[in-house]
């Protein structure tokens, strides 16, 4: 009768073919996580979103076909669901690109590590479909055509939109706009060179 | 020591031709912010999965069985 009588009896026992999306779609959740927090840039917001993003991933399973791009799939779900939700709470803020980026700039924070911190805010003062195409392709591994899948765009659309991120990206951070006190003009540039320096000697490039 | 190519190229002198010397700066420049674009995304990444990610795929699991009841 109700949902809940169905605790008393044995469950249904699981299909393979879903047990096969589960253990693929578990496997995708650190990658979910990550590109929720570039969406959201708030931790525990993006896991929320991710994790709504993981349950109609999984409510829609039926409409995925193995063997295709789940990781592409899950990230559309994912990106929907964020402008879905966007736009649920824009009609009661308002908040617009310019109040964004006052907010950022007041919340400074001077404990914060340096470069990674001025890296976000300058990720931040991007136009979003720009940010997510660069993080996509330039962080997430994605191939253009992968991005412009999840995008739900052009496949020229997605490179312009990173080749304008990279240099809006680089100049915000030669311009250091968005600097702490007492700090040089330019010297966002310096540690994140500095820094790639130190990365890259870990890891092959 | 292993002297890497970006390395050598960064302490080399910038070459006569201005222009060329802007763009292999532009070039290093994107690289590395390629590289902390990478390596932010892959800190959360590598972070453990909260538990309660697989916790809602369990119950839902158990919902599935309810609903089919139903």
């Amino acid at each position: 009768m109700s949902a809940a009588s169905g605790r008393s009896t044995a469950p249904k026992p699981p299909s393979a073919d879903d047990e096969g999306f589960k253990r693929e779609l578990v496997q995708l959740i650190p990658h979910l996580r990550a590109f929720a927090r570039t969406l959201t840039g708030d931790p525990t917001a993006a896991d929320d979103l991710a994790q709504d993003a993981m349950m109609k991933a999984w409510d829609a399973r039926a409409s995925y076909q193995m063997g295709t791009n789940m990781k592409a799939w899950t990230f559309m779900i994912l990106r929907n669901q964020f402008y879905s939700e966007k736009r649920r709470s824009w009609r009661s803020t308002q908040l617009d690109q310019e109040a964004a980026e006052r907010t950022l700039v007041a919340v400074d924070d001077p404990e914060a590590p340096v470069a990674l911190d001025e890296l976000r805010q300058a990720l931040n003062t991007l136009p979003e479909e720009q940010r997510e195409a660069l993080i996509l392709v330039g962080a997430g591994g994605f191939a253009y055509e992968e991005a412009a899948e999840i995008c739900q765009c052009a496949v020229g659309t997605v490179k312009s939109r990173v080749s304008r991120a990279r240099k809006a990206l680089q100049a915000t951070l030669e311009r250091g706009g968005f600097r702490r006190d007492g700090r040089a003009a330019g010297d966002a540039m310096r540690s994140i060179l500095a820094d790639a320096d130190r990365l890259s000697g870990a890891r092959q490039v | 020591m292993i002297d890497s190519p970006d390395s050598r190229r960064r302490r080399a002198p910038p070459p006569v031709n201005a222009e060329d010397f802007s763009l292999e700066e532009a070039r290093l420049r994107q690289q590395a912010i390629g590289v902390k674009l990478r390596h932010m995304f892959d800190e959360v990444v590598n972070e453990p999965v909260p538990d309660a990610f697989l916790e809602i795929l369990r119950r839902a699991d158990a919902r599935k069985s309810g609903e089919d009841e139903a």
